[in-house]
């Protein structure tokens, strides 16, 4: 591991260390310590079920943690008392699957949370919403129902909902995974305008073209742990460790990265 | 890095059916509850062919029925007694309309007194069951004992006939004589007795809208930092409710002629009122004449129910996109 961040931890954006999570008698996360600064871009690779998700939803608080610590921005949300709600506030996260809510159009999928969970006046909502969506070229759909869109068109509006919550870190969880090849570009596109804009982001991805384009340091997971972390241009061209360059030899194999 | 403009995507093929399958599952709200169209009833089991000869086919197939089951009864040795005595159109006529100074009720009239006790009881149910669903599907472990309450209160009512506990709440109430409650009349302790059974079974209909809700739709919810409460009000019920609306109306297609229980407790209801005349008059064509008239108040509803699952059937065929 590179681990080369002599930023004390009070500025780190994501600081994960020794974390371990099981699901019974099965360990997904076996350790794994991650430091994110702030603004940075972090791709996570691996082959499916070596804990990718798992650790962006221990981020976020959605599963519980078996030990270890998390912090995020300073601040240590694994100890116990800690207000989840107040936490997943400044952290976006968005899934593979969208999970946009089918009965609310989008608009209304935008300005749920903004007005329900912190209290902003639903007219300021809707602007902000109006504003996010025009800039990620959604502002027609505004009043459509989900299933109306494509699979591109859901994940960017399930992205501008999570940035409506103006959080200061995003999780994406393989979020084009899910959608048809040519519907691909968009999502990443977005993905690439929050980067330049500043957003300290988690990718957990399996497009490794756009990690090696897009990421300051990608990590290879396996089996719950942390592999290999290097800068894309290293770890893509030459990779230390004997599983991470096995690993990368079967997704060009596959076709699915150029070598 | 600059974005190309997203706007431009595409928006064309791979129209959202192969998303994931809670957003394929008719869960859509752009189509209103009422006021949908009554074309493509789509396939049905016992159809063949289409067309004019189909209906040909079928209107004389129905004749012919309906014409063996009536030379059936006519042949039956006790059929002119029968005819008399449960069809008599003089009969039924006068029951309808009544003559509480001879001492019976129009059955028509006491009809409004079961449509009453059908909407009162009905709005009751439907809040007395979610707070039990509610209830059943919390995890606290402060809630636990409150947890063992309503599954106590779901397994007795759905196990003890209703008739019991009409007679139960109907006698036994008023025989505590506690001020108040004891002296309601019996329409109320009917609507209690209706309310405490009926809020069993649908608390569990209820149950099953909750769990048909996917997970992920909690974790969307919650990750966006709403709190429990919020993400079940905003994002998990309505669409649990969307879910479970043919079960709900189908309940309240029974609950509408249970109302007749009410009687026992001597309640002019319809069928109370038909049994007053029967047993005056020897004639029995008011119980039939309370036939037709539940058949009247339940079949619309009956109608609707199957729109609803058919309009919910077509909207899964149609993968999602409504």
């Amino acid at each position: 591991m590179s681990g080369g961040l002599a930023a004390p931890e009070g500025d780190l954006a994501i600081a994960v260390e020794s974390v371990h999570k099981s699901f019974g008698p099965n360990e997904v996360l076996s350790g794994i310590s991650l430091a994110v600064a702030p603004h940075e871009v972090i791709c996570l690779i691996g082959a499916s079920g070596s804990g990718k998700s798992t650790l962006l939803r221990c981020i976020n608080l959605l599963e519980p943690i078996s030990s270890g610590r998390i912090s995020l921005l300073g601040q240590d949300v694994t100890r116990p008392g800690v207000d989840a709600n107040a936490v997943r506030r400044k952290v976006g996260i968005v899934f593979q699957s969208y999970n946009l809510f089918p009965h609310m159009t989008v608009l209304r999928n935008v300005t749920l949370a903004p007005t329900k969970a912190l209290g902003v006046p639903r007219q300021q909502a809707e602007e902000h919403a109006g504003e996010l969506l025009a800039r990620f070229g959604l502002a027609d759909k505004r009043a459509e129902y989900p299933d109306r869109l494509s699979g591109g068109q859901q994940q960017r509006v399930a992205i501008v909902r999570a940035l409506a919550m103006q959080p200061q870190i995003m999780l994406l969880d393989e979020v084009t995974s899910a959608l048809d090849p040519e519907l691909v570009a968009e999502v990443l596109d977005v993905i690439r305008e929050l980067a330049a804009g500043g957003m300290t982001m988690l990718i957990a991805t399996h497009e490794m073209g756009f990690a090696r384009d897009i990421a300051n340091r990608v990590c290879f997971l396996e089996e719950g742990r942390i592999i290999e972390e290097a800068p894309p241009a290293e770890l893509f061209t030459s990779p230390g460790d004997e599983r991470t360059q096995r690993f990368l030899r079967r997704i060009v194999d596959a076709g699915r990265m150029q070598a | 890095m600059t974005t190309s403009d997203p706007g431009t995507g595409p928006g064309g093929p791979g129209y959202g059916e192969d998303g994931p399958s809670l957003l394929s599952e008719g869960l859509s709200a752009g189509t209103p509850m009422v006021g949908f169209g009554t074309a493509g009833r789509g396939p049905r089991l016992l159809s063949g062919g289409g067309g004019r000869r189909a209906t040909v086919v079928s209107s004389v197939s129905t004749l012919l029925v309906l014409a063996i089951l009536v030379a059936l009864f006519l042949a039956a040795p006790g059929s002119s007694q029968v005819r008399h005595t449960f069809f008599d159109l003089h009969d039924m006529w006068q029951s309808f309309i009544g003559n509480p100074k001879k001492g019976y009720y129009s059955v028509g009239e006491a009809l409004w007194l079961n449509i009453r006790m059908f909407l009162v009881a009905e709005v009751l149910i439907l809040i007395l069951a979610l707070v039990i669903a509610l209830i059943r599907q919390s995890t606290g472990p402060a809630l636990f004992p409150l947890r063992v309450l309503a599954m106590i209160y779901v397994d007795f009512f759905r196990g003890v006939p209703l008739l019991l506990v009409v007679y139960a709440v109907g006698f036994g109430i008023p025989a505590l004589r506690v001020s108040v409650i004891s002296s309601q009349s019996y329409a109320v302790y009917g609507v209690i007795a209706l309310t405490l059974s009926y809020s069993a079974y649908v608390s569990e209909v209820y149950r099953a809208g909750l769990n048909s809700v996917h997970q992920s739709q909690v974790a969307a919810a919650r990750s966006l930092g709403l709190s429990q409460s919020t993400a079940l009000r905003y994002v998990i019920l309505p669409q649990a409710i969307r879910n479970i609306v043919p079960p709900l109306l189908n309940d309240f297609i029974s609950l509408q002629k249970d109302t007749a229980l009410v009687g026992v407790l001597g309640a002019i209801e319809a069928n109370q009122a038909a049994q007053i005349y029967g047993s005056t008059f020897f004639n029995y064509s008011s119980l039939t004449v309370a036939a037709i008239l539940f058949l009247i108040l339940t079949i619309p509803l009956a109608r609707f129910t199957d729109r609803l699952i058919d309009r919910d059937r077509r909207r899964r065929l149609a993968g999602g996109v409504a």
